[in-house]
């Protein structure tokens, strides 16, 4: 028998088999659930062309039979190679000790980036206090009419907007806020430095100025309530984001590549629950802060249960990790 | 074409090798998703008006939009635009409409397909792969990096490979064609892909082709007679060689 009968009949006999594959990678990719022998057909079936695979290339080198195998194999193996489907049993264990483990780690970065941003707060009060002309770079000529003639931009705001639509905006824009803080840590820290920076010297630059009518209190009466957990996922995203930079700027394995993507699938884990809270941070903000019927002391009494109800969430307490074990 | 190719260990011990996908079949499926997703986005805003004039649902009256009018018609045509991206690569296990018209599929730098936790972050890091406008760092980075992969990509550890849909189809087709034939692997694979292409090539260039083949795989036919036959004739003749009948 001559080689090119050989080959030809050892495509003629896998033709069939290549048809049965066919056949098990659809079941497959349909399949939610695959029974242990659906699975262990697969695994043959991936076996047989890693054999053929092996064959072709000895034998039909750089022909259109060896790279169609290629790329039948690439895919059977990302089909044997998946992650398992995310169960109830994942998301508790990222809530219970996942999250706790990242929040340890970001210890230090987190100390920074309050520090960060309230020397910004500090430095955004003193430069308003002492060059108040310059408010016009962190208010709209608006919201100056407004606090000149005694009233703060957020005053009827529920004329203007309803809650629902005032919550929705207000958590998409805080997510995406917090979102940037931490992916711009990607710039070696600094676009997190600057942003936090930034948002730092604002709020105190609004303090500032409406304290220099008089309405500082009733700035702290609107952001009581959903400020301290707002500002708070905000510097953790923060400092998220200084980690990221650090971990390229120091990196910690052999390769800068490395050490950014193991540290970004580590600080990754915090923004489903900082999404989260985010998210009842809109709904306090749409529904209680721009509502005059709520009093100061009832205002304290939510943002400061809800800050415990943040520090319980991120250290796992809320979601049983003492009671795990 | 020159491909660049990434090659993975696997269990069995032979290598898995794919095809990295470069800027422009990642520009080609990005066009697509983003035409798809405004489309969509669009066909629900618009939908919802049309149904809130026939009443269907109420109808916003001069300058006092209700809210329920804003969270029906705007929430939704905004979370399709956003969300886009996100859940049809978590449904599709890695490919998106566009990724699946440009023959590109994502994958693990292992070679395997990518969890819920790595699509969402390479989708997290589009806010700095856009900056400043138009994907400008996203692109630039696929130019420079080894693996044509943009900081999404970097930071979940995924990449794009050319997907092969059509392989096992063409695999199964050259094994029943090699059971009918004589002909060598080689001038099979030659037959059968000019025969696929046949459509798209022009009359001179495919009757060429064709005879060039023929040449090759009938030793005996006559040249002259060759050239005198025509494009249908040309191609009925291989395809009687690859069913079995004899090259004269």
């Amino acid at each position: 028998m001559s080689a090119a009968s050989g080959t030809r009949g050892w495509l003629a006999a896998r033709a069939p088999v290549w048809r049965a594959l066919g056949q098990i990678a659809l079941t497959t990719r349909r399949s939610r659930n695959l029974t242990v022998d659906g699975a262990q057909e697969l695994l043959d079936g991936y076996r047989s062309l890693a054999r053929d695979l092996a064959t072709a290339r000895r034998t039909l080198t750089g022909s259109v039979v060896t790279t169609a195998l290629e790329g039948v194999y690439g895919s059977f193996h990302a089909l044997i190679d998946r992650p398992p489907r995310n169960s109830w049993a994942a998301m508790l264990r990222l809530l219970r000790s996942d999250v706790p483990a990242v929040m340890r780690s970001l210890r230090a970065p987190l100390i920074g980036v309050t520090a960060l941003f309230v020397l910004s707060a500090c430095a955004g009060w003193w430069l308003i206090a002492t060059f108040p002309e310059l408010v016009g770079l962190i208010a709209s000529e608006e919201m100056v009419t407004k606090v000149e003639h005694g009233e703060l931009w957020t005053d009827g705001l529920l004329n203007i907007t309803p809650s629902s639509v005032l919550s929705i905006r207000i958590f998409s824009n805080n997510i995406a806020v917090s979102i940037a803080a931490f992916c711009v840590g990607v710039f070696y820290g600094l676009g997190t430095f600057y942003l936090i920076a930034l948002n730092g010297m604002m709020l105190g630059a609004a303090f500032a100025f409406t304290h220099q009518y008089g309405m500082a209190g009733a700035l702290f009466k609107f952001v009581v309530a959903h400020g301290p957990v707002e500002l708070s996922v905000i510097c953790i995203a923060g400092a998220a984001g200084l980690s990221l930079g650090e971990s390229l700027a120091r990196p910690q394995l052999p390769s800068r590549r490395e050490s950014f993507q193991q540290r970004v699938g580590e600080l990754a884990k915090l923004f489903p629950l900082l999404g989260a809270l985010l998210i009842v941070c809109g709904l306090i903000e749409g529904y209680v802060s721009p509502d005059p019927s709520f009093p100061l002391a009832s205002r304290l009494v939510i943002g400061a249960c809800y800050f415990l109800v943040m520090l319980a969430a991120l250290s796992g307490r809320l979601f049983g990790a003492g009671r795990a074990g | 074409m020159d491909r660049d190719e990434f090659t993975i260990a696997s269990a069995t011990g032979v290598e898995v090798k794919l095809e990295v996908a470069g800027a422009g079949s990642r520009a080609y499926a990005f066009v697509i998703d983003f035409h798809i997703r405004l489309i969509l986005a669009i066909a629900w805003f618009v939908g919802f008006a049309l149904l809130s004039i026939g009443h269907v649902f109420p109808s916003p009256k001069s300058h006092d939009t209700p809210t329920s009018y804003i969270l029906a018609a705007i929430v939704p045509a905004l979370v399709i635009f956003f969300l886009y991206h996100p859940v049809t690569e978590v449904l599709m296990r890695g490919r998106t409409p566009g990724k699946r018209a440009a023959a590109v599929r994502l994958v693990t730098t292992s070679g395997a397909t990518p969890s819920t936790g790595a699509i969402l972050i390479r989708n997290l890091f589009r806010l700095v792969d856009s900056l400043p406008s138009f994907y400008v760092v996203g692109l630039i980075c696929t130019l420079v990096t080894a693996r044509n992969v943009r900081i999404g990509d970097l930071a979940a550890g995924t990449m794009l490979v050319h997907d092969r849909t059509d392989a096992l189809a063409a695999l199964v087709a050259l094994g029943s064609l090699a059971g009918q034939t004589n002909l060598d692997t080689a001038a099979l694979e030659v037959a059968r892909d000019l025969l696929e292409r046949w459509r798209t090539l022009e009359d001179s260039h495919r009757a060429m082709l064709a005879r060039a083949l023929l040449r090759r795989i009938d030793a005996g036919a006559d040249r002259l007679a060759l050239e005198m036959t025509n494009g249908p004739e040309l191609r009925a003749r291989i395809e009687s060689i690859l069913n079995g009948g004899a090259a004269q």
